[in-house]
């Protein structure tokens, strides 16, 4: 037995790696664009819709590839669903931007080039760390927002 | 001239300190050769302390030095004691007492010169390692008192106490694997579960399954004191150190070592349920951050000892020493060869 003075230091032992886990593509891809801003519909009845465009080798996703187009009020559906059934604490959005609703404006409102770019950020920014999120990606809402045409508000809510 | 002086204005009079009073020091037997420590005080700030194990004597001397010369000193009775207690922060008003231990100094009488007087506590249990914390203190103390009719002198001097361990007899490593289903496994090992204060935490974290972007993992100690009992329990975390053992994405299949030294760290040995009033305990925690600062861990608890510092020498080593002394050179020099081969 070796003096008890000097530590014993040395390393554990492990598993040697195997070479196609070393240099095998990683298993933990996901990207999500939010990107092309259009105005839809005339009038007082515009509104502004962004493609939502995802790549991705995550098991858990039946598509590695998906692209819908949302509005920022399905950002808020999401938004709400996964605080009602999740236990994560959901970041925040940008900000609704009440006051640029409002008559009388100088500027463009709510179309307002800077400002969509902005959103546009601040939306991006949102999906990728929700998405991410291992209990997030459990919920029905999420798949459904990102993979699915169009968001069915009557859906049943649970988990994948 | 001379005042007459009623009995309430002497007493007045000694409120003021107009009367006779008097310094008491403690001094210990062995000050030149014992050994003193650095212990934190409540307030945070480092001081000096003798050193003593469970089973010493404490020894000393207390000198009653009077302020004014030449007048006496009427006292109830001089006395020291030993005193080992808890102290629970929040209840300031009850001191717990485990160790008690009184000797009587003098008598009820007066003091007309300046006294020194002998006192030794014979291989007292001091059965607790002095603590210092955030909810609780425990400390042993010496304290010398001159019971006066009003109001007594007294004097503390506060040492300080570790408990020694020897190596466990069982000391079986720590393995897991944990994880989150589909999302991210781990086989984590740290090579004991008890640890000396000097010692070195060697382990590894091997990843199964990595489907999260991990930015960075680290170990943490975190140090719980736990006050109160039944329905009042606190518990107050503190991190004590935080190492990171790795920067940068893993993918499946790598193995992280881990490699912390301890002696860099300020810790006490665990302590569990001190005199049912307290215990002080450490976890290791194994924390993994990912891309979008989400963290991801696992507590795992040590237990932490104190090692002696007595250096042992080994028996052939002795033998020479030994030899030279009562031996001719030669022979001396034959048995140190010896040692010196049997040691490498």
């Amino acid at each position: 037995m070796s003096d008890a003075a000097v530590a014993d230091t040395r390393r554990l032992n492990s598993k040697p790696q195997d070479l196609s886990d070393a240099y095998g593509p990683p298993s933990n891809f996901l990207e999500i664009d939010v990107y092309d801003p259009q105005t839809v519909g005339v009038g007082r009845n515009r509104y502004t819709t962004y493609e939502v465009r995802m790549r991705t080798n995550l098991p858990i996703f039946k598509l590695k590839e998906s692209c819908v187009r949302r509005r920022y009020s399905d950002f808020e559906w999401l938004k709400n669903e996964l605080e009602r059934d999740s236990k994560i604490v959901v970041p925040p959005l940008p900000g609704k931007a009440l006051k640029r609703q409002l008559p009388f404006r100088g500027d463009e409102g709510i179309f307002e080039e800077s400002f969509i770019e902005e959103r546009r950020v601040g939306l991006e920014q949102f999906i990728n760390r929700i998405a991410g999120h291992p209990l997030a990606q459990n919920e029905r809402c999420l798949h459904m927002f990102l993979q699915e045409e169009s968001i069915d508000r009557n859906y049943i809510p649970g988990k994948v | 001239r001379h005042l007459t002086l009623t009995r309430d204005a002497a007493a007045a009079m000694s409120f003021f300190s107009f009367g006779q009073s008097a310094e008491i020091d403690v001094v210990l037997n062995d000050a030149e050769t014992r050994k003193k420590v650095e212990h934190k005080s409540e307030d945070g700030k480092k001081d000096k302390y003798f050193l003593f194990y469970d089973g010493e004597t404490v020894s000393g001397k207390v000198n009653v030095t009077l302020k004014s010369p030449g007048k006496r000193l009427e006292h109830q009775g001089i006395k020291i004691e030993f005193i080992g207690q808890i102290e629970l922060y929040y209840d300031r008003g009850n001191h717990h007492e485990f160790v008690s231990l009184v000797k009587d100094l003098a008598r009820p009488g007066e003091l007309t010169q300046s006294q020194t007087f002998d006192f030794e506590f014979t291989h007292v249990e001091k059965p607790y390692e002095s603590y210092t914390g955030q909810n609780v203190k425990l400390r042993y103390f010496l304290r010398a008192t001159v019971s006066r009719r009003l109001n007594d002198i007294s004097k503390e001097m506060d040492i300080v106490v570790h408990t020694l361990s020897t190596y466990p007899e069982m000391n079986s490593s720590i393995k897991m694997e944990v994880g989150i289903e589909d999302c991210l496994h781990i086989e984590f090992e740290y090579n004991k579960s008890k640890y000396h204060l000097k010692d070195v935490i060697v382990g590894k974290i091997y990843f199964l399954l990595v489907r999260i972007k991990i930015k960075h993992m680290e170990i943490d100690i975190i140090k719980r004191e736990t006050t109160g009992t039944g329905p009042n329990v606190y518990h107050e975390n503190d991190t004590i150190a935080k190492y990171e053992i790795m920067d940068g994405a893993p993918v499946r299949g790598e193995s992280i070592p881990i490699r912390l030294f301890l002696a860099g760290y300020e810790m006490t040995p665990t302590m569990r349920d001190i005199n049912k009033k307290f215990s002080v305990r450490y976890y290791l925690n194994l924390v993994l951050i990912d891309e979008e600062e989400r963290r991801y861990f696992k507590q795992q608890e040590i237990t932490l000892w104190r090692k002696g510092d007595i250096v042992r020498k080994s028996m052939s080593h002795q033998a020479s020493i030994a030899a030279q002394r009562f031996e001719g050179s030669a022979s001396a020099e034959k048995a140190l060869a010896q040692a010196k081969e049997e040691n490498s």
